[in-house]
């Protein structure tokens, strides 16, 4: 499989490439659009939540604090929402490839992978220089966002190949995704820190698989402290699990899925 | 060792009666069905040798593209197993998941990666596939834009810059012109010498002859017959314009007779004839009526194929309800576009000797024959009666234009539409001999 993978290696660089281009083909601005868009988002919750609603982060005390919080936040979980929502179609936006051409399929899942680590990768190298330039930088704890983000990537993943795949067979999984991923978001404490719940929500928000990552960057990037690794183990189990259920369903169905599309 | 083997081949789509039918059958405990399988081929078996070319027919709907797509992995087959050797190279449908927005070359980059080819190899087969689409400047232009055509051209370029192994080719070729065509099937002459395997579908009769010398005719998802090329095709134009397979005395009758044979029986049996075309432009005044039709050629009754320039007989049949002091059976030739080829009658035919009449009851049979000295292709067949002086004024009393399709088939063709039999020698220039020994 991965011999495969590897062999089709130009065809995976190929895609990303052209989808970037594709993306920006028109506009004048191009690439810059890339970080525009978030930049224009973390304004707005910064203005509105730091400044307007007057909220501080009750553990430190610095003018960027709030900033850095949200774009440890709100980056990675853009990374994970782009991969979750492109995978979620990559199977029906090639249909005309998948029916006329015999290739390795998981090409596509790892495209979605490639591009969105690209995009992701241009923004958060933006936002280091920033941690930089304003003496935030965490030095050597930075070094742990790897682990963290590889956790991440690959509870996306799995969860994109499983809805991807469902997608082509029930459309209302992909409709109902995106219903999901904006309340996930909002049940997610990016926007706001997790101290400002009460003792009963904040027992269910534990659940949440993405809390314990976004606890983690938050950790990370704005107290340049280690993250709690134990607190990391049952989503780590849960992407592992994710990613074998979607290659199981992913081989299950590869025939059937070209059948249907 | 073999290029294709198929054994037990088959597919079957799962038809679903409800929406919720699918999710029944995904949730429930069990494993109970709740669909229908649609079986689209079944139980094929053949194999094929490394260089052969293989042609497959098939009227709309036998299965021939979803056979092709399982030969080239894209579908996966629900019984049996394909196996091919080496490196395929297939063009099912128009272009090979060309994405529209992206330039040609572009195109051409990802079709070269979709293959396995790097990026480096593909920039050195460039110039060749350019050359070899000869696209101009389009090449640089979003496919959008392009004709089916142009499309067509880039994809085979860009499919066959390396020689494969196998190349499997869906009726792509019939939109590209008739010089593209050409050049495509020198390059697939050359890849067959140089040992590649074809398998090409096609509605084109002739060009299955031409290229294959072996032919699979599938029908309702099963082959039916598997043998030399010609054979095949016949069989398949037979299927096409509906020649019924009950053993008939063909060839045994001798010639004439079979117009005696034809005089038995009054009813109206002309649309269940072979070749019949049911897009038939039936008029007339009335008086009579045109019952029934023959062809025969070489012996053969109904042939599904003429051979060019063979002569042809065509016997129709014609019962007249009224009595008539002159009637004029008359016979026309069109192309498949309408292009009158040739037409006659009894009075042009002998020169105006010839003159008939006919009682009420009277049941009478007409032969035209000639050699059909035409090109390789389908023509349309009218036959006509009519009343009335010939010179002046003739008044039909049934007409069936475009009844009866035919085929002609020419292994060498010429250009146009009618042989006019050329004959060709060299003149030696004998002038220069008799300077020689003046000087």
């Amino acid at each position: 499989m991965f011999h495969a993978l590897w062999n089709y290696r130009s065809f995976i660089a190929g895609s990303v490439k052209r989808e970037f281009q594709l993306k920006y083909r028109n506009s004048i601005l191009g690439a810059a659009w890339t970080f525009l868009n978030p930049l224009a988002m973390i304004i707005v919750y910064t203005v509105i939540f730091s400044q307007i609603m007057r909220m501080k982060l009750p553990e430190v005390d610095s003018t960027f604090a709030y900033s850095i919080y949200l774009c440890a936040g709100l980056l990675t979980w853009g990374l994970f929402a782009e991969i979750t929502t492109r995978a979620q179609n990559i199977f029906l936006e090639n249909a005309n490839l998948l029916k006329k051409i015999n290739f390795p399929r998981l090409c596509l899942p790892v495209t979605v992978v490639a591009g969105a680590g690209l995009n992701f990768a241009i923004i958060f190298g933006l936002f280091t220089c920033f941690l930089i330039l304003s003496g935030n930088f965490p030095g050597w704890t930075y070094l742990a966002l790897l682990p963290v983000l590889a956790v991440q990537i690959a509870f996306a993943i799995g969860l994109g190949i499983v809805i991807g795949v469902l997608n082509v067979f029930f459309r209302d999984v992909g409709q109902l995704f995106t219903v999901v991923l904006q309340f996930w978001f909002w049940l997610t404490p990016i926007v706001y820190p997790i101290s400002i719940l009460s003792e009963r929500v904040r027992g269910m928000i534990a659940f949440n698989p993405m809390t314990q990552l976004m606890a983690a960057y938050q950790t990370i990037l704005v107290t340049g402290q280690w993250p709690d690794w134990i607190s990391l183990w049952p989503v780590t189990a849960l992407a592992l699990l994710l990613c074998s259920w979607g290659m199981l369903l992913f081989r299950r169905s590869a025939g059937e899925m070209v059948d249907e599309l | 060792m073999v290029a294709i083997a198929v054994d037990g081949l088959g597919k079957a789509f799962k038809h679903y009666p409800t929406r919720w039918a699918r999710l029944a059958e995904w949730i429930l405990p069990g494993n109970r069905p709740h669909h229908i399988p649609k079986w689209v081929l079944q139980d094929i078996n053949f194999t094929i040798d490394p260089g052969e070319a293989v042609g497959i027919v098939g009227v709309n709907g036998a299965g021939k593209s979803t056979l092709l797509k399982l030969i080239t992995g894209t579908l996966q087959p629900s019984t049996g197993t394909v196996q091919t050797h080496g490196r395929l190279a297939a063009m099912l449908e128009l272009g090979m998941g060309f994405h529209p927005d992206f330039t040609g070359r572009q195109n051409v980059f990802m079709a070269g990666q979709l293959m396995g080819l790097g990026i480096d190899e593909i920039k050195d087969l460039l110039p060749e596939i350019e050359k070899f689409a000869d696209i101009g400047d389009y090449i640089d232009q979003p496919v959008r834009i392009y004709s089916s055509g142009m499309q067509m051209r880039l994809a085979f370029s860009a499919a066959t810059a390396v020689r494969p192994d196998t190349l499997i080719i869906d009726e792509a070729m019939a939109v590209g012109d008739a010089y593209f065509q050409a050049k495509c099937f020198q390059r697939i002459a050359r890849f067959k010498q140089q040992g590649t395997t074809l398998l090409l579908v096609s509605h084109s009769v002739g060009d299955i002859v031409k290229h294959c010398e072996r032919a699979i005719l599938l029908k309702n998802g099963h082959v039916e017959q598997d043998g030399s090329s010609r054979q095949v095709t016949n069989r398949y134009l037979d299927e096409l314009f509906g020649k019924s397979p009950c053993p008939e005395v063909q060839g045994s009758c001798q010639f004439g007779c079979a117009g005696t044979q034809m005089l038995n029986g009054d009813d109206d049996v002309f649309h269940t004839r072979p070749g019949y075309c049911v897009e038939e432009h039936r008029w007339g005044q009335g008086g009579g009526a045109i019952l029934d039709y023959l062809i025969v050629a070489q012996g053969e009754h109904y042939p599904s194929r003429i051979e060019s320039n063979a002569q042809t007989d065509f016997y129709f049949k014609v019962r007249f309800d009224n009595d008539f002091s002159s009637v004029v059976p008359g016979f026309l030739i069109k192309t498949l576009e309408g292009i009158f080829l040739y037409g006659t009658n009894s009075f042009i035919a002998n020169e105006g000797r010839s003159h008939l009449a006919a009682e009420a009851g009277n049941i009478k049979v007409f032969r035209f024959s000639l050699p059909m000295a035409l090109n390789e292709g389908h023509y349309l067949i009218s036959f006509g009666i009519s009343s009335g002086d010939p010179l002046t004024n003739l008044e039909p009393i049934e007409r069936r234009y475009d009844s009866v399709m035919i085929h002609v088939g020419r292994t060498i063709q010429f250009w146009g539409l009618v042989d006019l039999t050329a004959s060709f020698e060299t003149i030696e220039q004998q002038r220069q001999l008799n300077g020689h020994t003046c000087n």
